[in-house]
């Protein structure tokens, strides 16, 4: 227990250049710096959410290069020239995406804390179901459904503790017959 | 204003704004990502550093040595703060266990240090390289179900003891004698507890998630030796609570620890593997029943034993409290023991008491009727009461619980259908049901407004909104107070620099505060009286207006030469108390299915109908209460936390290993809620909701299983492994 400390390196910087909600961001991080912390902590964007940095709430989810991830699983350092998007790219209160509306107006939400990441998921499922991906409830490989259950199940990364589960099925319903 | 009496006729009854399907004010915040929670506050305070803590690596014993040399060393450390560096800390009454401070350890991850750098990454690399010896003691029993064996005396406390149960319950004719175990349960809330901390000129300033400013900031000034006024307590949004944020925890005082010792603002989150051990839970409870009833279904005698979990000086989960109230009968025996088990401090957790003691009760209940060969709906309805059976001279201010059932039975399609005598193709069907108690307690709530020369209104009271929607009803109030649009109310919530509200608990939140905001909002009307020397009850105040018969006046030309400001609180005469019973009632309906190879439960659909009162905006109280629901499914179905019953620790403290209900578990869910107001309970004849939600919904959802399966689980949660050997035979 009384072994002489170690003398440690001092981590050096890291360049990444991102592309976030469109605008070019350059970066020097520490490498051990998740996505989710580049975001929140060095650019501020704190619009995306940590609710366990375990990869086990999607309270952290965000659009890279189209595809939703959990951004605390992923180091920044492996995003070099990716492209970014987070709730704060994807409307403001002013200018509401449709998916914000129908959350707003469905009550989709409580505590508001895993929104975020409910709406980001949310915008990705109907993109992924449009697609044809299938998912651990399809039946038919060859028509994808719209139906409750495959919505239920593309979400189910993305826990609410609130509860908010029917309304936000509500508002994700709304959105998908709009369009 | 003191509300000592029934409210009458006033100007809240309108209802022109209250009780409207509103949508939340906060709503394009949260939506957008805007709203800015605790450890996100980069406007707060410049340079802030980066706290992270350790947990305690043992459950009782002391700590001997912390070798901090390695991470004070590392790269981008300011600072390491140690439990070893100070005494224990003063302590706060409504905690029941240390925060932090001096070497005895009395539960696994209490905080020990807190490593201050530069970045996150800094800090949490440092904090693991801190080297704790322990001495450990390892002599704690941390099983309940022993312990039960060992409750002293003086922790047996006896709440009702009328008639002769013993004699009654022997000659009953039909008898039910049961043990239900509801497991301990962790709030999860989806923001963990984080705080960030400011020292200027020995005051001390925190932006933290709270649902209680004034105890956090009182708490805050006991911990420091500091006057109350020294002391500043910020947290506009909250991500969630239930409990699990009313108390001040470990993230505030490493932090203001931290930004001491580093001269500069700290801001520390809980990791989310330590919120578990290190904060609060809800206590394991294990629950003896009997109930003795008539042939025909009238309950004569009715005993509830209730031992749950506590360290020293707290009150575990005394699940008992319903069933005082909830069923009549005679003979009544209903006792609560607290056994003394050294696991992380267990306190309140959404409907502390109720949320377990309904789970228990209502099974029981359902177990009786099928003894007796009665629909469980009818049996409940024939032992509802209107007053309080251990004491009939006090009644129920409203209780509608009847309304409840058979409205519910309607929409539901309520048949009594026979234990598994439904099933379409490999799936077995059930239906169950439960009934659930809450009471409507209230607290004294004070509130500012603002009236601004632009028309403006500024609502000011340091009341929380943890998702409950309390901005948008207390907008709401407000709106319907004065006659201006809900656009020109502007509200400041979760500060405390405003007047002392209600706080969010114990579901008197939405009552309280919006009562506190109602007496301001009548001291404003009556300085606008006064300056139109007209009787305030006369006046009208709509659309912008002030109305007294032919004469109109603008309102914000009340304000034209400077703001106008009224403050008033609200407090409770206890006839509330003494001369009513103020509580909350619902039924819950619940359609499961259960395959009949696998036993895979799944949820077909919900439905709850309410008795809370005037409901003060139904989309809000909806949310609360499909909330509840959920959480009540997490109860019947997934949520349990595992004790190492020789470490003394819960095992499965992330969000891997303690479930809770996912999107794919949730069904379609109704809520009803009966019109009405309770002119008992506050000026807005109003009660909470939040709690009610999840009260008795895990028993409805157990009662559906053993409708689809024939098999009774008394053990919560109810996973396959606890029922698949006795499923039917397929
Ligand atoms: S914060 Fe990334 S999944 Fe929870
Ligand atoms: S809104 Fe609170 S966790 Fe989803």
């Amino acid at each position: 227990m009384t072994a002489a400390p170690r003398p440690h390196p001092v981590p050096t910087g890291t360049s990444v250049r991102l592309t976030v909600n469109g605008q070019p961001a350059d970066l020097v991080l520490d490498p051990r710096v998740t996505l989710l912390d580049a975001l929140r902590e060095h650019l501020q964007l704190t619009g995306s959410k940590k609710g366990c940095d375990h990869g086990q709430c999607g309270a952290c989810t965000v659009m890279v290069n189209g595809r939703r991830i959990n951004s605390c699983l992923s180091l920044a350092v492996m995003h070099d020239g990716d492209e970014v998007t987070t709730i704060e790219g994807i409307g403001t209160p002013d200018a509401l995406d449709p998916m914000q509306e129908a959350f707003v107006s469905h009550d989709g939400f409580q505590c508001g804390y895993c929104t975020p990441g409910q709406i980001c998921s949310a915008k990705a499922v109907l993109e992924e179901i449009r697609q044809g991906i299938p998912s651990h409830v399809t039946r038919d490989l060859e028509h994808v459904s719209f139906s409750d259950d495959e919505l239920r199940e593309r979400m189910s990364g993305n826990s609410c503790r609130c509860g908010a589960y029917a309304n936000i099925l509500a508002a994700i319903r709304e959105v998908e017959e709009r369009a | 204003m003191k509300f000592d009496r029934p409210a009458t006729t006033n100007p809240s009854d309108r209802m022109a704004v209250l009780g409207q399907p509103h949508t939340r004010i906060d709503g394009k915040l949260k939506t957008t990502g805007t709203a800015a929670y605790a450890y996100e506050r980069h406007d707060a305070v410049e340079g802030q550093l980066y706290g992270y803590p350790l947990g305690a690596g043992i459950a009782r014993g002391h700590v001997l040595a912390m070798d901090t040399r390695e991470a004070e060393a590392a790269p981008g450390v300011v600072t390491v703060v140690t439990t070893l560096q100070m005494e224990k800390l003063p302590q706060d009454d409504r905690n029941i266990v240390r925060l932090f401070g001096g070497p005895e350890i009395v539960h696994y991850h209490q905080a020990i240090a807190v490593v201050v750098a530069e970045t996150f990454e800094q800090a949490r690399a440092a904090a693991n390289m801190i080297r704790v010896t322990y001495d450990e003691d390892t002599s704690e029993i941390y099983n309940l179900a022993e312990k039960r064996e060992m409750v002293e005396d003086q922790d047996i406390q006896t709440h009702t003891n009328v008639g002769d149960f013993h004699t009654a319950f022997g000659q009953a004719e039909v008898k039910l004698d049961a043990t239900y175990v509801t497991p301990p349960q962790t709030h999860v809330m989806m923001e963990p507890h984080a705080s960030i901390a400011h020292w200027t000129d020995g005051r001390l300033r925190v932006w933290t998630s709270s649902q209680m400013i004034d105890w956090h900031r009182q708490a805050l000034a006991t911990t420091f030796s500091l006057d109350p006024e020294a002391v500043h307590v910020e947290s506009p949004f909250i991500g969630g609570g239930f409990g699990g944020k009313l108390f001040l925890r470990a993230d505030a005082v490493l932090a203001a620890l931290g930004a001491k010792k580093a001269g500069r603002p700290v801001k520390v989150a809980l990791p989310r593997p330590m919120v578990i051990n290190n904060t609060t839970h809800r206590a394991e409870t294990i629950q003896h029943i009997r109930i003795g009833a008539t042939k025909e279904g009238k309950i004569t005698a009715i005993f509830h034993d209730c031992v749950s979990n506590t360290p020293p000086g707290g009150a575990g989960e005394d699940a008992t409290n319903q069933t005082r109230y909830f069923y009549a009968g005679e003979h009544r025996l209903i006792v609560n023991r607290l056994a003394q088990v050294r696991l992380p401090e267990s306190n309140s957790m959404r409907a502390p008491g109720e949320a377990a003691g309904l789970m228990a009760l209502e099974v029981a209940m359902d177990e009786m009727a099928e003894k007796l060969g009665m629909d469980p709906v009818e049996f409940r309805i024939a032992n509802d009461t209107q007053v309080v059976p251990e004491n009939p001279s006090q009644k129920f201010s409203q209780r509608r619980f009847v309304e409840c059932l058979r409205h519910g039975a309607e929409t539901f399609g309520w048949t009594n259908p026979k234990p598994m005598s439904q099933r379409d193709g490999d799936w077995l069907i059930g239906h169950g049901m439960s009934g659930a108690y809450r009471g409507a307690p209230a607290q004294p709530s004070g509130a500012r407004v603002r009236l601004q020369p632009n028309g403006r209104l500024i609502v000011e009271t340091d009341m929380t909104d943890i998702g409950t929607g309390s901005y948008t009803i207390l907008a709401q109030t407000a709106a319907e107070m004065t006659g201006l649009p809900m656009d020109r109310i502007e509200m400041r919530l979760g500060n405390s620099s405003f007047p002392v509200s209600s706080g969010s608990g114990g579901q008197f939140g939405a009552a309280s505060s919006t009562a506190g905001l109602y007496a301001a909002c009548v001291a404003l009307r009556a300085m606008i009286a006064e300056r139109m020397q007209a009787d305030p009850d006369t006046l009208d105040f709509r659309d912008g207006q002030v109305i007294d018969g032919a004469r109109s006046l603008p309102l914000s030309g009340f304000a034209s030469e400077g703001e106008m400001v009224a403050e008033d609180k609200i407090e409770f005469g206890d006839f509330r108390s003494k001369e009513y019973k103020l509580a909350t009632f619902a039924a819950h309906f619940v359609e499961t299915r259960v395959n009949a190879y696998t036993g895979e439960i799944r949820l077909q659909r919900m439905l709850s109908v309410c008795d809370a009162g005037r409901i003060l905006n139904p989309v809000t109280a909806r949310s609360q209460v499909i909330g509840g629901m959920t959480m009540g499914v997490g109860s019947a179905l997934m949520e349990k936390l595992d004790v190492d019953d020789k470490r003394g620790f819960f095992v499965n403290h992330d969000l891997a290993g303690y479930e809770v209900p996912v999107h794919l578990d949730i069904p379609q869910q109704e809520v009803i809620f009966l019109t009405g107001d309770d002119p008992v309970s506050t000026p807005l004849k109003a009660k909470g909701v939040g709690e009610l939600g999840i009260s008795g919904v895990a028993a409805a959802v157990a009662n559906a299983i053993h409708n689809a399966t024939g098999v009774r689980v008394r053990d919560f949660p109810i996973t396959l492994d606890k029922f698949i050997d006795r499923l039917p035979p397929v």
